[in-house]
C-alpha cells in the first residue's frame, strides 16, 4: 500500500448533533461563519480536485501512508500481537498535520489567508504553522503560557516557520485558555480569518470537519490490518484529549461490531477535581467552547482545572462525538495516570525503539492492560515524544 | 407580549431622541454582596435598564475588562444564584429600573433553564441575553423564558445576514442587542454599527440597543436616531474597580447621560 488512506466523507450531522450532543453555541458574529464553513467544506470534499489536492500533499509532502508496525516484542509483554499505526512518523511528528492541511486547503478555497489557531502540546500549533509556511499564509497561534514552558521546542519551531505566538492567560494557563483566546480572535477577525481548530471540538462543523481529515488514518490502518493480517483487530486503542486521533481512528471501524474501541483518557494525579483531564469519565455533560458534551465542571457550570502530564490531554472536554459513543456503548472509556502513562512511555523506547509522545503513551499503557491472550490490538501512536524530553527527565529520580 | 417586555418597551422608548443608557455590572464585581448596591447607584446615576453579567469561567464574548471582572468574582465566591439574590435585594430596596441577565448558556443550563428562569423572575429579572445561545438553538429557552414571565433578547452581529436579522428582529421579546462591530467587549470604534441599526430598524419594531465598545457621553449622543439604547460595560465595570464603586458607578453613568 503506497497511496494514502481514503477520507470517510460523511453527511455533517444534521444541526452538529451526535445524539444529545454536539451543536453550535456561540456568539452570533461567527454564527454565519460557521454556516459559510459548513457549507465549503462540504462542496470541497465532494470536488475530485479538493481531494487530490489533499492526498498529493499528504503523500508527497506529510509522508502518508504511515507504516503500520508489528511491536514484537510489546506483544510479548500484552501476551497478545500489538500493531501501531505510526501516526508519529507523519511530518512534524503527529497526526495533527492531516488536519491542519486539509483545512488550510479550504481556508484557501474560501479565500481567507490569515489563519488562528489554538495549541496545547504545541503539536496541532506546529503543524498548522508548518501548513502556512507551505502555503504561504498569515498564522497566530494562541498558547497558554503553563504549555509555552513545557512545550519550549515548539514554540521556538513555529517562530521559526514565521508563526506569531501569542502567550495567554496567567502563568498556569493551558489548551482550554488558549481555545478560549482563539475564538475571541476569530470573532474580531472572522471576515478574513479561518480558524483551524486543533481537535474534533468546537461548534459544528468543526468536530465533523476534523474527523473527517483525520479519518485518513482509520481507513489506511484498516486496509493495512487486512493486509498484513488477514483480520480486523480485536481492540482499536488510542488517546482522548479532544479526541481527533482517535475519532480518526475508530471512524473506520464504526461498522465493524466485532471491533471493540477503547479511548484512554488523562487520569492525572487522580480523580479529584483539578487533578486529572478525565472529562468522559468523571465529567458530565454541559457546554464548552461551542458545543455540548462532557465536561469537567462545578456544579454552577464554571468549567474546572485540569492536570495531565501530557500537554494534549490537559483539557476539560471532549469532542461531542465520543459523549455520544460513550452514550451508546459503541465505544469505551478509560482513564490513566501520568505514572501509568510514564512506565509505558520508558517501555515502549525501550522494547521498540519508539520514543513515543505522552499523549500516546497512555494508549500504549491502556494496551497493555488488556486480558492476555486475545486478538490483536491496533493502537494509534498519534505522535512521537522528542517535545516531552524535558518533562520526563524531569520526572525521574534524581 | 408579556408585562416584562412591556417594562423594557416603556424604558426604551422608540422616540428617536438621545438614546438611553443601560450600563452592565459584572455580578460580584468588586465584592459578591455588593452587587445591589451597584445596581441602585447605577439607576441613580440615569441608567434605562441595567444589565446584569453572571461572570462565567470561559466567557468568549468578553473583552480582557470584563473577563478579568468575572474571574475576580468569581476568585471571590459568586455564584448564580447569589448574583440572583442581589437583584432581589436591589428590588426590595426600591430599584425600579428592568434589570436583564446577560449569562452564558452553561451556568444557565447547569442550573437547569426551567428553574433558572423561575428563579430570575422571582428575582425580579425582566429579561434575559445569552450571548452563546444562536437563533437556532433558542427554543427550550424561548419556552422556559416565556412561562416564567421573562422577556428574551436576541443578538445581532454586523456579519448576521437580512435573513436572521429578520428571525432576531421577530423572536426577541425584550430589545435586540445590535453588536457594534466584530469583536469582544471593551474594544474598537461602536459608530461603525450605524449600518447595522439602520438595517435592523427597517425589519423590526422591538426597541434597538447598540452594545461593544462604548465609552463615551460623544458616542452616546452621536447615535441619536439611530439606537433606542446603548450599552455600556467595561467603562462601568472599571469605575466599579474604584475605593467607593457605588459613588464611581454613579458618577460615571450620570456623566454618560449628560446629567
Amino acid at each position: 500500500m503506497n497511496v494514502p488512506g481514503r477520507l470517510i466523507v460523511t453527511a455533517p450531522p444534521p444541526r452538529g448533533r451526535y445524539g444529545e450532543f454536539g451543536g453550535s453555541f456561540v456568539p452570533e458574529t461567527v454564527v454565519p461563519a460557521l454556516q459559510e464553513l459548513e457549507a465549503a467544506a462540504v462542496e470541497a470534499l465532494g470536488d475530485p480536485r479538493f481531494l487530490a489536492d489533499f492526498y498529493g500533499l499528504e503523500a508527497g509532502y506529510a509522508g502518508r501512508p504511515t507504516p503500520l508496525h508489528h511491536a514484537r516484542r510489546l506483544s510479548v509483554r500484552a501476551g497478545r500481537p500489538v500493531w501501531l499505526k505510526r501516526e508519529d512518523l507523519l511530518h512534524t511528528g503527529a497526526h495533527k498535520l492531516n488536519n491542519a492541511l486539509g483545512q488550510l486547503l479550504l481556508a484557501q478555497r474560501m479565500g481567507k489567508h490569515r489563519i488562528v489557531a489554538e495549541t496545547g502540546a504545541g503539536q496541532h500549533g506546529l503543524a498548522t504553522a508548518t501548513a502556512c509556511a507551505l502555503l504561504g499564509m498569515e498564522c497566530i497561534v494562541y498558547m497558554g503560557r503553563e504549555d509555552m514552558r513545557r512545550q519550549a521546542v515548539n514554540v521556538a519551531k513555529m517562530k521559526l516557520l514565521g508563526a506569531r505566538v501569542e502567550p495567554v492567560g496567567d502563568p498556569a494557563a493551558t489548551l482550554k485558555d488558549a481555545t478560549s483566546e482563539a475564538i475571541r480572535d476569530w470573532v474580531t477577525n472572522v471576515r478574513d480569518t479561518h480558524y483551524v481548530i486543533g481537535s474534533v471540538v468546537g461548534p459544528h462543523p468543526y468536530p465533523w470537519l476534523v474527523r473527517t481529515l483525520q479519518s485518513v488514518i482509520g481507513s489506511e490502518a484498516r486496509a493495512q490490518m487486512l493486509e498484513l493480517t488477514g483480520r480486523l483487530p480485536e481492540v482499536v486503542v488510542a488517546s482522548v484529549g479532544g479526541g481527533s486521533n482517535a475519532i480518526g481512528i475508530f471512524a473506520a471501524f464504526l461498522e465493524d461490531a466485532d471491533v471493540q474501541l477503547l479511548g484512554v483518557e488523562a487520569g492525572g494525579r487522580g480523580p479529584e477535581p483539578g487533578a486529572h483531564g478525565a472529562s468522559l469519565g468523571l465529567g458530565t455533560p454541559g457546554v464548552l467552547h461551542g458545543s455540548r458534551s462532557y465536561i469537567l465542571q462545578d456544579p454552577d457550570g464554571q468549567v474546572l482545572p485540569t492536570h495531565s502530564i501530557s500537554a494534549g490531554l490537559d483539557y476539560p472536554g471532549v469532542g461531542p462525538e465520543h459523549a455520544n459513543l460513550m452514550a451508546t456503548g459503541r465505544a469505551r472509556y478509560v482513564a490513566l495516570d501520568d505514572r501509568q502513562a510514564l512506565d509505558a512511555f520508558h517501555l515502549l523506547t525501550r522494547l521498540e525503539g519508539i520514543i513515543p509522545a505522552l499523549e500516546s503513551s497512555h494508549a500504549v499503557a491502556a494496551a497493555l492492560r488488556l486480558p492476555d491472550g486475545g486478538g490483536p490490538i491496533l493502537v494509534c501512536l498519534s505522535g512521537r515524544g522528542d517535545k516531552d524530553l524535558e518533562t520526563v527527565l524531569g520526572r525521574e529520580p534524581k | 407580549m408579556s408585562a416584562a417586555g412591556d417594562a423594557i418597551l416603556a424604558a426604551l422608548p422608540r422616540s428617536g431622541e438621545e438614546p438611553r443608557v443601560c450600563p452592565y455590572l459584572m455580578a460580584g464585581f468588586p465584592d459578591p454582596e455588593g452587587t445591589a448596591d451597584l445596581l441602585l447607584a447605577a439607576e441613580a446615576g440615569g441608567g434605562a435598564v441595567l444589565e446584569v453579567g453572571i461572570p462565567h469561567s470561559d466567557p468568549l464574548a468578553d473583552g480582557p475588562t470584563i473577563q478579568a471582572a468575572g474571574r475576580l468574582a468569581l476568585a471571590r465566591g459568586m455564584t448564580t444564584r447569589i448574583a440572583l439574590a442581589q437583584v432581589a435585594k436591589a428590588r426590595t430596596r426600591g430599584l425600579r429600573v428592568p434589570v436583564v441577565c446577560m449569562t452564558y448558556l452553561n451556568p444557565v443550563a447547569q442550573f437547569g433553564l426551567e428553574d433558572f428562569c423561575q428563579a430570575a423572575a422571582a428575582a425580579g429579572v425582566d429579561a434575559l441575553l445569552v450571548p452563546d445561545l444562536p437563533l437556532e438553538e433558542m427554543e427550550e429557552l424561548e419556552g422556559a423564558a416565556s412561562r416564567a414571565g421573562l422577556a428574551l433578547c436576541t443578538m445581532v452581529a454586523p456579519t448576521t445576514p437580512d435573513r436572521r436579522l429578520t428571525l432576531a428582529a421577530t423572536r426577541a421579546t425584550g430589545f435586540v442587542y445590535c453588536v457594534s462591530r466584530t469583536g469582544v467587549t471593551g474594544t474598537g470604534d461602536p459608530t461603525e454599527g450605524a449600518s447595522l441599526l439602520e438595517r435592523v430598524r427597517a425589519l423590526s419594531d422591538r426597541p434597538l440597543v447598540l452594545g461593544f465598545g462604548v465609552r463615551r457621553r460623544s458616542q452616546v449622543v452621536s447615535l441619536t436616531g439611530l439606537a433606542d439604547g446603548v450599552a455600556v460595560g467595561s467603562r462601568i465595570v472599571e469605575a466599579a474597580r474604584g475605593d467607593d464603586p457605588a459613588a464611581s458607578v454613579r458618577e460615571v453613568v450620570a456623566e454618560l447621560c449628560g446629567r
